[in-house]
């Protein structure tokens, strides 16, 4: 049965709220808007399709050749072609199944400004982060290096003061950590815990690399690092006798903000590396935020502009196989077979996609395969042939609103003033960023996006939120904001959300140093492996990693005796 | 007995009087808020108290008059009179604050509020002497009710500027004297019950009548944050709130004064000063070049008073003025006091006018300005703290011929030493060669600015050719670039949107003098 909106406001963001919302027979009118669910139709077509058992025939004049055929149009999947656009091949083809490039990382826009749907920032790389640096420069968003030799991000993409703010008990706060009524042994933790991240900051392993980096694989594999994975990040913090509540609620909001989890639940891995990654030296401010109207979409927008034409959308790829690859019925199943027998066997690979005008067959050398592991394993012959144990990996559900207002919201006398990031402390949302923030238009009309994670499990979310309707989910973010922002209904002329189902790889413990995800980076033959997800965490930085990593195999492959 | 009227009981006379009193002092109390509002307002007071009182008193005569045409239930029409004295007196105040910021005609409103009150209270005494009416003696009723009519009058001059205006301030008083004459209308349903007949319907009226002007008087602390009861020395003659601001002018006998969220802007009395010294070292700075400057472009300065200064010069052919808010450049264009003071500078056909953002206007602007005047309210926010970063003077850079010259207002160098200093060294750091200079503005005090161009120069020592100049010859000119000891320059971070350095120094410096 379809929860009622009342249940789901309560269920969302609490009991005594559901019942300001809802009064009246919780049949409030809420502004117009639209339902994105990414992929979700399409995703789930082929699903169907697939465990119906469909053979799918491609006719001999629908199949296509090129080099290199990229399966997945986001941020991982755009960053390998480009890569490799960049080295010089450019006979390649991006499939996507969604009518839009860019994955979570997707972006709209208004008459008024552009904005995000998902990722909405990146941070600022330094000097070790080659493919970062280079996809900034293309952008002209580099300004020399500072006093440390480190790369400085322009000062206009550099998120503009104020960079965030906290509600809480009726007043918003500077900053992210709640200082106001904060006691001295409050301080002397948040003192304790930078201490702590610090020491990390400067650890060095025997190769004399950095314990947390962005991305993750530029960090150590150390024992003393990899050991962080197998607690949580509350059970460190506790083992450190940090239990201050506003700490806690710091890293619980870190923890949901990055992952979509609570710090119980997170990865101390995970949990210190949000904090040590984006320090440069120990005791440095963190690494500048770098963000646009439209967050990562902008640098979608570069890298799926760059490609043109290549990018093929509204592809949805139902198979991809080695070519030849014919594994016989008798054989047994592939688990454990050697590398070097699955390159003999696959001269090439073979993808089936539907689109709107039928199936086609692309055939090329080298495949990269950019989408969700539970879609690969779908998807990709071997994986489902079971060649090796997948990893466990969790996709957390997310929503994700935009309002449009028509008028900026009311400030009260004494309040720090409207941030970039504006949190509300007691709320499970993430709050809202504001889009018009970056581009310095501090009056009229704006859209704030609201973001929700739900941190539970992720299966029960999608079964109780897969219902929830727009309307629900729009009187959710006013029901959340309003409590910030009284003058929030009148001012908000449209509210779209967007609804993602299975919304971004979450680092439980044990998640990031699985051996499994260590061997679903390594290519199949022909078939290479990309996604964010295959760090275990999702954030645009791995993403491209991993793209780059994947197309730099592809080369080394192509150049070598193919 | 179904057709004869109830007996009539005499009503309490003493009591009754006790009305003639609160009535009187209520009616007066009335009588000085509009005068006071008018010449607060609207400035010139001799002329609102001469008008207010004289078109009250006549229309008490009127009301005076009227009463007689007023027959029938002489106690319920007495009731209904207060009633409605509650409603218009009480809500008069708050109504006419509100009126001020919206209304074009608002003399004309506030002298419609004066007649309806003055009619109205003209119709209480006449009605109470027809109650009152055989009851006494006419010579002793006349004596009663006029000595306690004139008492209330004295109370009422007592009362208004030694209690209400200093403690309750104009919009509570007006709820507070309305809900006095509401109480005399719901009191009297007890006091006239026998007369009245049906008491039942008057006293619910009564109710909501009070109910109206306690709500009123629970919203009054909002109602007051559209007022600036205390902010202001001087009488305000223009007031508007603005989607981006709060603009308020004031008259002195020395001139007028604009406000800015209530912040002086400027003083007709010396704002010559400061914007002579704001326009034309940028514009000789740009003279060598040969020619004069022709294009000019000035961000900010929406009371056409830099630009006056820019028209000044013969070789300008076009200048464009970017001001975020389109109220304040039509109070330039439309105001005539203010036109008067930038002569007509906003409506000449030279002039184009923006309302925008600058910066983001800048991002998209054409470049080769010969001269660029920056004129932005102090940095008192990351709103318009963004318009003093490097980031801002940078796209200022791109967009400026390349003789061109910049001059930007940059707070006090005596008061906000740190941030005048952060505005030269962030423009520095933008790739500009700055001479910072100041002067002395009577109103601000020492006034800091910077002169910038994108190559090396030396500062102009000559006087501006220009014919209205009253105060920059050319010894005040070369004066301007000379630093005492104690507003040299001082070591300072750089000002960039990420970090608005300027803002927390100006927040922590002008706080010492506040």
């Amino acid at each position: 049965m379809t929860p009622s909106r009342r249940d789901l406001v309560a269920w969302l963001l609490g009991a005594p709220l559901a019942l300001a919302a809802c009064r009246g027979g919780g049949r409030v009118r809420v502004p117009d808007g639209e339902l994105l669910t990414p992929g979700k139709a399409a995703g789930h077509r082929l699903r169907d399709a697939a465990s119906a058992g469909g053979d799918v025939r491609v006719p001999d004049h629908r199949w296509r050749r090129t080099e290199v055929v990229v399966i997945g149009g986001g941020v991982a999947g755009l960053a390998a072609a480009w890569w490799l656009d960049r080295a010089g091949v450019r006979d390649l083809l991006v499939l996507e199944l969604d009518r839009v490039p860019g994955g979570t990382a997707q972006a709209g826009a208004s008459a008024v400004t552009p904005y995000p749907w998902g990722a909405h920032y990146v941070v600022a790389p330094m000097r070790h982060q080659t493919a970062m640096l280079a996809l900034l420069d293309e952008l002209g968003a580099l300004d020399g290096v500072d006093d440390h030799g480190e790369p400085v991000v322009a000062e206009a993409l550099r998120v503009r003061e104020l960079e965030e703010r906290v509600f809480y008990l009726g007043r918003w706060y500077e900053g992210q950590y709640l200082q106001a009524g904060a006691t001295a042994r409050d301080h002397a933790q948040l003192a304790r815990f930078r201490a702590e991240i610090d020491r990390w900051v400067a650890w060095r392993d025997g190769r004399g690399r950095r314990a947390f980096a962005l991305p993750a694989a530029a960090g150590s594999d150390d024992a003393a690092v990899t050991a962080l994975d197998r607690i949580s990040f509350a059970a460190w913090l506790g083992e450190r006798g940090l239990t201050s509540s506003r700490l806690r609620w710091l890293a619980d909001y870190a923890c949901r903000d990055d992952y979509g989890l609570l710090a119980a639940d997170t990865s101390a891995w995970a949990g210190v590396a949000y904090f040590a990654s984006r320090l440069a030296r120990p005791g440095a401010e963190h690494q500048p935020v770098v963000t646009w109207p439209d967050g990562n979409g902008a640098l979608v927008a570069h890298l799926a502009g760059r490609l043109g034409d290549r990018v093929l959308l509204e592809h949805a790829v139902a198979e991809v196989r080695l070519a030849p690859y014919a594994p016989s019925p008798s054989t047994p199943p592939l688990r454990g077979v050697a590398q070097d027998q699955l390159e003999s066997n696959g001269a090439g690979v073979e993808v089936i996609v539907h689109t709107a005008s039928g199936p086609i067959g692309i055939r090329a050398r080298r495949a990269i395969v950019a989408v969700p592991g539970f879609v690969a394993g779908r998807i990709v012959a071997p994986l489902r042939a079971g060649v090796r144990v997948p990893p466990t990996i969790d996709r957390g559900a997310w929503a994700v609103a935009n309002l449009h207002l028509d008028s900026r919201l009311r400030a009260r006398p004494g309040d720090a003033p409207l941030a970039w990031d504006n949190v509300l402390h007691d709320s499970p949302s993430l709050g809202y960023v504001v889009a018009t923030h970056q581009r310095g238009r501090d009056h009229g009309p704006t859209v704030l996006t609201w973001y929700y994670p739900f941190t539970g499990d992720a299966a029960a979310a999608r079964r109780e939120l897969d219902g929830a309707t727009r309307e629900d989910w729009a009187e959710i973010a006013l029901t959340d904001l309003a409590r910030a922002h009284p003058d929030l209904r009148p001012r908000c002329r449209r509210i779209d959300v967007a609804y993602w189902g299975h919304g971004m790889p979450r680092p439980r413990v044990g998640a990031v140093f699985d051996p499994a995800l260590a061997l679903a980076r390594t290519p199949l033959g022909p078939i290479h492996m990309a996604g964010s997800e295959l760090s275990g965490v999702a954030l645009f930085e791995e993403a491209l990693d991993h793209g780059v990593r994947a197309a730099d195999e592809v080369r080394a492959a192509l150049v070598g005796p193919a | 007995m179904p057709t004869t009227p109830p007996a009539k009981r005499p009503p309490p006379a003493t009591l009754l009087y006790v009305n003639v009193v609160v009535v009187a002092t209520c009616g007066l109390v009335y009588e000085l808020l509009a005068a006071t509002m008018g010449s607060y307002l609207l400035g010139d007071s001799i002329m609102q108290f001469s008008l207010v009182i004289g078109l009250y008193l006549s229309a008490m005569g009127v009301g005076a008059w009227a009463s007689r045409h007023l027959d029938g239930n002489l106690a319920r029409r007495f009731i209904d009179v207060e009633l409605a004295v509650a409603l218009v007196g009480g809500l008069s105040a708050p109504i006419l604050f509100l009126a001020f910021a919206e209304v074009q005609r608002f003399q004309v409103v506030l002298l419609g509020f004066v007649f309806a009150i003055g009619t109205l209270v003209g119709l209480e005494l006449p009605l109470l002497m027809r109650i009152l009416q055989g009851e006494v003696a006419f010579k002793d009723l006349i004596s009663r009710v006029l000595s306690l009519d004139y008492a209330g009058a004295l109370l009422a001059s007592l009362l208004f500027p030694l209690v209400f205006v200093p403690e309750l301030g104009l919009l509570r008083t007006s709820l507070v004297i309305g809900l006095g004459n509401a109480a005399v209308g719901l009191w009297g349903t007890w006091l006239l019950a026998d007369q009245i007949g049906n008491v039942t319907w008057v006293r619910v009226r009564a109710v909501v009548v009070v109910g109206i002007l306690g709500v009123g008087l629970l919203f009054s602390t909002r109602l007051t944050e559209w007022s600036e009861d205390r902010l202001y020395a001087d009488e305000i003659v223009y007031a508007k709130t603005t989607p981006y601001q709060r603009i308020v002018v004031t008259r002195s006998p020395s001139g007028f004064q604009l406000f800015l969220n209530g912040n002086l802007q400027f003083a007709s009395a010396d704002e010559y000063r400061y914007h002579e010294a704001l326009v034309h070292p940028a514009m000789m700075a740009a003279h060598d070049a040969g020619r004069g400057p022709r294009r000019v472009l000035i961000l900010g300065g929406g009371d056409g008073l830099a630009a006056r200064e820019v028209l000044a010069h013969p070789s300008v052919e076009a200048v464009t003025l970017v001001d975020l808010d389109p109220a304040m450049t039509r109070l330039g264009q439309r105001f005539a006091p203010l036109a008067e003071l930038n002569r007509q500078a906003l409506n000449d056909p030279r002039v184009t006018i923006v309302n925008d953002d600058a910066m983001v206007w800048l991002g998209s602007a054409p470049s080769g300005w010969d001269v660029v005047i920056v004129d932005f309210p102090d940095p008192n926010g990351f709103g318009l703290g963004k318009l003093y970063t490097r980031h801002f003077y940078q796209l200022l850079a791109s967009r400026l011929a390349p003789d061109g010259a910049v001059a930007v207002q940059a707070t006090s160098p005596l008061f906000a030493r740190k941030s005048f200093w952060c505005i030269v060294q962030t423009m520095r750091s933008a790739g500009f060669t700055v001479a910072p200079y100041h002067v002395a503005v009577p109103s601000f005090g020492v006034w800091g600015f910077a002169l910038a161009r994108r190559k090396p120069f030396t500062p102009p020592t000559a006087a501006p050719a220009v014919v209205a100049r009253r105060f920059l010859d050319g010894e005040a000119m070369a004066a301007m670039f000379r630093f005492p000891a104690d507003m040299s320059e001082v070591e300072v971070e750089i000002n960039q949107l990420d970090n608005q350095m300027l803002v927390r120094y100006y927040e922590s410096e002008w706080r010492r003098w506040q």
